[in-house]
């Protein structure tokens, strides 16, 4: 953790796709000139499992599957994705791709970093807890350094917080007097 | 027949299912890499030399088989081709630029598309050529690609239900069902519809998150694709062609495999006209060991039925076509198909059910063809399997792949069972 009055010296900047843009230019406006910066992207691994599962359940077919394939493809997904955030962020920075389960694999990376930029990661057109979902959840629970969490497009507007529950009626006397319940 | 009465039934089953989950388990771990029809082809001749099975009821089976299997390598070639032409990037290309950045839209696409190449060019071409087409298609968008990857595997199967050519299980059900090519597709329309439908809420909402985060936003193609996208309009005349002919030839009472062959053949001639592919790499599309072992497995299969899987299931299938007759029918197959895998479940169920009518083959069809996607590898024993070779990595979780079919599978099931009642009673089985 950073003591009061330390400097941030190591900022992890967790890259996911459609969402890395916000968390490279967050990251841009809170690292410190000296900082080190490294882009962390995590490749799923059940996504490919589960096409060679598909494979294997068809019994008997020749020939190498889509697994293989897929494996490919990600690999190149995750080193466009870390070439095009690097990019974006125009300073010196390290790579890191690591694969497993998105969520312990940034909580562990992140162990010793000062901080952490990511976003959110849930469904946006529903303001509230359905905005985070469950990877960024469980790493804004465990993450052992400070968080900054981003919104991947322009945050919500004051406006559409929505009103606290005892005035979802109009202000004024209620209509069930407490007097009138006495008698 | 002496040395049939000479070997105890008894002992008969156990070596035959001894020699069944042999053949299962070389087809997961494939030793050496090499093919499952090294098993399943001795496997089926040691059965028979011991008098597990008689020589003449492995040949009626392979009798039987031999079209079947022909049927399938024809479907095979034309999937392949069509890949050759570039039929399936094309689709990629299509789904990126239709999907305007938006994974709830890719997901409708992919659906859409996964469903229809199922139904037409089998679940092969599903799992094979499409699901890296449409990762790569996500993967384009900046879309995250676990739902869509799932849609293919879960449709691959839950879409097959369609036509006879969609899975191997039908084409063994179509042969067995005396059903015409038109009035199987007839009778299985609502029931594929019903479970892509199914599937398809579930999807929404199982993955809502993923589906309601980011993506690149707007469908910029022109750096990609544009140049290979555009749709190979005679491949996809010619498999429209074939189609129609699947219907007329069988209307005529000509096996629809001949159309299965004429269109592979067109396509092929083509492509080496073209010098685009080679016999060899025909042949290879044809897959030849694969058919090998669909040949020896089903010998094994009929093994461990007439020494006793056949009486011990008969009183579990429920008779008639009612309503709670076909649910049980399609509830002990799926049972049956997550146990062992959907092959050996339809080889062993098929001649129970073909005592009570097409309705009866095509409730067992819902079963092992919907049943499957409760596990990722299709069954229990090919699960285990593979754990056991994971044991010295750490396995992928696929959770969420389990959960997903526990809620797609008993829904979409029973929606379809109703849907195919409903339908037998409108048309008529």
């Amino acid at each position: 953790m950073t003591e009061p009055g330390s400097t941030i010296r190591s900022v992890f900047i967790w890259v996911s796709e459609g969402t890395w843009r916000a968390s490279v230019d967050a990251a841009l406006r809170v690292a410190p000139a000296g900082a080190q910066l490294t882009l962390l992207y995590v490749t799923p691994e059940e996504v490919a499992e589960a096409a060679r599962g598909a494979y294997l359940g068809l019994l008997g077919r020749a020939g190498p599957g889509p697994g293989a394939r897929l494996d490919e493809l990600a690999a190149a997904s995750a080193a466009e994705l870390l070439d095009a955030a690097a990019h974006r962020l125009g300073r010196p920075c390290e790579r890191l791709e690591l694969h497993g389960q998105a969520e312990r694999e940034v909580v562990r990376a992140c162990a010793r970093a000062d901080l952490l930029v990511m976003a959110r990661d849930g469904d946006r057109s529903r303001l509230g807890p359905k905005s985070l979902g469950k990877a960024a959840r469980f790493v804004v629970d465990h993450a052992a350094c400070p968080v900054l969490l981003v919104w991947p497009g322009p945050p919500p507007d004051i406006g559409t917080i929505p009103p606290p529950p005892h005035h979802q009626h109009r202000p004024g006397p209620r209509p069930g007097n407490p007097d009138k319940l006495r008698h | 027949m002496p040395r049939r009465t000479a070997l105890n039934a008894a002992v008969g089953e156990a070596v035959s299912v001894l020699a069944l989950l042999a053949v299962l388990a070389w087809a997961v771990t494939r030793p050496r890499g090499w093919p499952e029809a090294v098993a399943a082809a001795p496997a089926a001749v040691i059965l028979v030399a011991i008098g597990a099975v008689r020589a003449d009821t492995a040949a009626a089976e392979a009798r039987q088989l031999g079209p079947v299997i022909g049927f399938l390598a024809a479907v095979l070639v034309l999937a392949h081709l069509c890949d050759d032409d570039g039929l399936f990037r094309a689709l990629g290309a299509r789904m990126a630029r239709s999907s305007a950045g938006s994974p709830r839209r890719l997901l409708g696409r992919v659906f859409v598309i996964a469903a229809v190449t199922t139904a037409v060019l089998s679940l092969d071409a599903t799992v094979v050529l499409l699901t890296p087409v449409v990762f790569a298609t996500a993967a384009r968008l900046e879309v995250r690609a676990r739902p869509h990857v799932y849609a293919c595997t879960h449709l691959a199967n839950s879409a097959s239900l369609l036509l006879p050519v969609s899975n191997l299980t039908n084409l063994l059900a179509f042969a067995a069902s005396g059903l015409a090519f038109g009035r199987f597709a007839a009778l299985m329309a609502l029931p594929w519809l019903a479970v892509i439908g199914t599937e398809y809420v579930v999807f929404r909402r199982f993955f809502a998150a993923d589906l309601g985060g980011g993506s690149r936003g707007g469908g910029q193609d022109g750096d990609g694709d544009a140049k290979g996208a555009a749709l190979p309009a005679a491949t996809l005349a010619v498999v429209c062609l074939t189609l129609a002919g699947f219907v007329v030839a069988s209307a005529f009472g000509v096996s629809p495999a001949w159309a299965a062959f004429a269109g592979a053949a067109v396509l092929a001639g083509r492509a080496l006209a073209r010098r685009r592919t080679g016999p060899a790499a025909l042949a290879r599309a044809a897959d030849v060991p694969f058919l090998v072992f669909v040949l020896g497995l089903g010998i094994v299969v009929k093994a461990v039925v007439v020494n006793g899987l056949g009486t011990a299931l008969a009183p579990l299938l429920p008779a008639g076509t009612s309503l709670p007759a076909l649910l049980g029918v399609a509830a002990l197959a799926a049972a049956c198909a997550n146990l062992a895998n959907n092959l050996p479940a339809v080889l062993a169920l098929l001649p129970l059910a073909a005592a009570s009518g097409p309705g009866a083959v095509l409730a067992v069809l819902l079963g092992v063809n919907i049943g499957p996607n409760l596990t990722y590898t299709g069954s229990l024993a090919t699960l285990l399997w593979r754990r056991v070779l994971h044991r010295h990595g750490s396995a992928p979780d696929l959770g969420e792949f389990t959960r997903l079919g526990l809620l797609t599978v008993p829904a979409g099931l029973a929606l379809a069972v109703a849907a195919l009642w409903a339908a037998l009673h409108a048309i008529g089985g």
